[in-house]
């Protein structure tokens, strides 16, 4: 994540990206009904099919039970969230508003003051607007669509179409269906055929105030050869008054195409980010989901790769940090459907203060996928006697000449280990935040170097128990 | 303007078990110390004492570092005072390279000792003067300078770990420096070059506390004193001779000096 170089006092309202003088005069309530999706379709304007999907998905989230396994979710209140909030409605909110210990990370991570305020969610566009504009206009030349969704299924319908909800279908669980019932904002990316884009898309590049919307829909198609790094999300905390984040991502990497997609997410304590995140990868593709969960109180998201064609590689890098209060309940999900695919699951996962992780991951190896090479580590460090830990990995293999390894490990801080840093001079924090980042390195060397930057100083605010 | 530890008479226990039992000695910057003892006379203890490992209580005494009391500081702040303490199994720590973990270590012992000297707010040493400096020392310490982007003591042989002890050394530049069995788990020839090292090191800048079982090590690494622990006490003090007797007489027979009469 970049900090924006200058603030520039520009007239923002000439760059409405939606007809946000929304000059509608229904005022959404509170809870979700039939009424309310309709309604939602009407105001952005989109086409039959989308209305009838949307409809579609509504009857199956009503239909659909709360899964009995995972986190808890027993004191979600779906009758009291808003589904859906005008751009103008979302402006008016205060900074004052946003709590003191979300301003004061901003503070010492450095980020100057017009970007803290799109981030506490407050405000209207800014100066990276300006970035973006010249970004679109680089990436047109190339063909390459970056776009947010509503506007793609406007200006794109046909392809739109032809790949929407075809990774992810509403039946898929119940989050999934409400998704698809009420998604608003996230992002739209086309590469087209042996297009490689070296700079990696960033979500907060797409300037609309629907961007840390609560149900994101994000599609990325990348088309044969293609290559791209989509980075989501950033290590400032992002305030909401939204409890529930839902968001549904879908891939599709063609036969030899590259899709990174790096997520660092850093919700603020109060809120639950359930997720579905799923990828195809075509004969000689690959697919690698790097995911950092550092906020919320509760994260439920699997990051999930299905290897389709001969050749196809699938990676998924995960780490999780849960604090006081906090649950995170990730891992990742690699399904073989076709033979010499290969496949890598790494997690790590730090608890600290009563703080619990969970890795549930899911191998499958079809019948058929001969010559499948796949490994998974999951490693978690526990830095107290209060916070808590579990795996739960699923093998389901079912070719005889799979090579499959996995290796998990437990440990917490060696009283040893702190005392030979301390003994170099490094306080106990110091101490304790570079144990912890050396355990997070093999994620850390993936991400962009501001961003790692970034997340290591987050880790060192958390062992300093500064953050709220 | 030397810096002085000073041990007084000084009791230690782990747990129930009291280990230390009155241990006594000054030493100095720019001394040379040995102590040498049998297995159990209580030499780790002491030297983790010095450094302040959690595990062992200070039951009575003092430690003092220029006449100041330190059995109450964080090992941190003692190596702020200028001690440094080269672990006899030293640890690994996965993912933090040992370049980046020296800068580190530089920085907190060194800025605020210089910033204590001026009385300034120390100014942190640039990327390049440190990778410059230490490039320098791995070159004095002969260790390959692809160990850098090593992860911190992970895989290293026992030689190549002792190795990094001392490169660390080097670069934090201690007033006295606690060496707990250096030579052990290494090879003749790989003592005598780590000793080459150290002995260079040694003198008006740096005094050494060298803890050892066997002699061979104090032939390079030449003391001014030898003190022999036994049973938690320092028995008995001398020059380099004793180390030379001990060598020839064993360990069984200063025990049966150190016991009790029986009668």
């Amino acid at each position: 994540m970049m900090a924006a170089k200058q603030v520039l006092d520009i007239d923002y309202t000439k760059y409405n990206f939606h007809d946000s003088d929304a000059t509608y005069e229904y005022k959404f309530p509170r809870g979700l009904s039939r009424e309310v999706v309709e309604q939602i379709s009407q105001i952005k304007k989109e086409p039959d099919w989308m209305r009838q999907f949307r409809l579609r998905s509504y009857d199956h989230f009503m239909s659909r039970p709360l899964p009995t396994w995972g986190g808890d979710l027993s004191t979600l209140k779906f009758d009291e969230m808003l589904y859906y909030a005008s751009p103008t409605e979302k402006k008016s909110r205060s900074w004052d508003d946003v709590p003191t210990y979300i301003k004061e990370t901003f503070d010492k991570l450095g980020i100057p003051e017009a970007e803290r305020k799109f981030l506490g969610g407050v405000g209207a566009q800014y100066e990276s607007e300006v970035v973006y504009h010249n970004l679109r206009d680089d990436l047109a030349k190339k063909g390459v669509i970056f776009l947010d969704t509503d506007t793609a299924l406007r200006e794109h319908p046909e392809i739109f179409k032809q790949h929407f909800g075809t990774v992810v279908p509403p039946e898929d669980n119940k989050f999934a269906a409400l998704n698809s019932a009420v998604w608003s904002g996230g992002s739209f990316i086309y590469i087209p055929e042996g297009v490689s884009v070296d700079v990696p898309l960033q979500a907060y590049f797409r300037i609309n105030t629907q961007n840390m919307g609560q149900f994101e829909r994000t599609l990325i198609i990348a088309d044969k050869n293609s290559r791209v790094h989509y980075i989501e999300g950033c290590t400032a905390p992002i305030y909401s008054t939204d409890s529930l984040h839902s968001a549904v991502v879908e891939i599709i990497a063609k036969p030899g195409a590259h899709v990174r997609y790096t997520t660092i997410q850093n919700w603020s304590n109060d809120v639950y980010n359930l997720v579905t995140k799923r990828a195809y990868a075509h004969a000689n593709a690959t697919v690698e989901w790097v995911d950092g969960n550092l906020g919320s109180k509760l994260t439920m998201k699997y990051p999930s790769i299905y290897l389709l064609g001969p050749g196809a590689k699938g990676e998924i890098l995960s780490v999780a940090f849960a604090g006081k209060n906090q649950h995170q309940d990730a891992g990742g999900k690699v399904v073989h459907l076709a033979p010499l695919t290969t496949s890598r699951i790494t997690s790590k996962s730090v608890s600290k203060d009563g703080g619990r992780t969970t890795y549930r991951g899911l191998l499958h190896v079809a019948k058929g996928a001969r010559g499948v090479k796949s490994t998974v580590r999951c490693d978690a460090l526990l830095m107290d006697e209060e916070s808590r830990t579990d795996t739960y990995p699923y093998n389901e293999i079912n070719e005889d000449d799979a090579t499959i390894t996995h290796e998990a490990t437990v440990g917490k801080i060696g009283e040893d280990q702190l005392f030979y840093l301390m003994s170099r001079g490094l306080s106990e924090q110091e101490a304790l935040s570079m144990i912890v980042m050396g355990f997070m390195e093999p994620f850390t060397k993936e991400l962009p170097m501001e961003y790692a930057i970034e997340l290591n100083r987050l880790i060192q605010m958390e062992m300093a128990g500064s953050v709220g | 303007m030397s810096t002085t530890l000073e041990i007084k008479d000084l009791h230690v226990s782990i747990e129930t078990k009291q280990i230390l039992k009155g241990v006594n000695l000054r030493v100095a910057q720019g001394e040379i110390h040995g102590i040498m003892g049998p297995n159990g006379s209580g030499k780790s203890t002491l030297a983790n004492t010095l450094m302040g490992h959690p595990k062992y209580r200070v039951d009575s005494g003092d430690i003092l570092v220029n006449g100041e009391s330190i059995i109450s500081m964080t090992p941190d702040a003692r190596a702020k005072r200028g001690l440094f303490l080269a672990f006899q199994y030293p640890l690994e720590i996965s993912g933090v390279p040992l370049a980046q973990f020296l800068r580190s270590a530089y920085r907190a012992v060194k800025d605020e000792q210089k910033s204590e000297a001026k009385g300034v707010g120390g100014e942190m040493i640039s990327a390049l003067a440190f990778k410059k400096k230490l490039e320098d020392k791995l070159k004095e310490v002969e260790m390959d300078p692809a160990f850098a982007k090593r992860y911190l003591n992970e895989g290293f042989s026992g030689g190549e770990k002792k190795r990094a002890e001392v490169l660390q050394m080097a670069i934090l530049e201690p007033a006295i420096a606690i060496m707990d069995e250096t030579d052990s788990g290494l090879d003749i020839d790989a003592v005598r070059k780590v000793s080459e090292v150290v002995a260079r090191m040694a003198g008006p800048k740096m005094g050494v506390l060298m803890i050892t079982h066997y002699q061979r090590i104090l032939q390079y690494i030449k003391p001014q004193f030898v003190h022999v622990m036994v049973d938690g006490r320092i028995f008995q003090s001398g020059g380099p001779e004793l180390a030379q007797m001990l060598e020839e007489k064993g360990y069984e027979w200063i025990e049966r000096q150190a016991a009790p009469a029986v009668s």
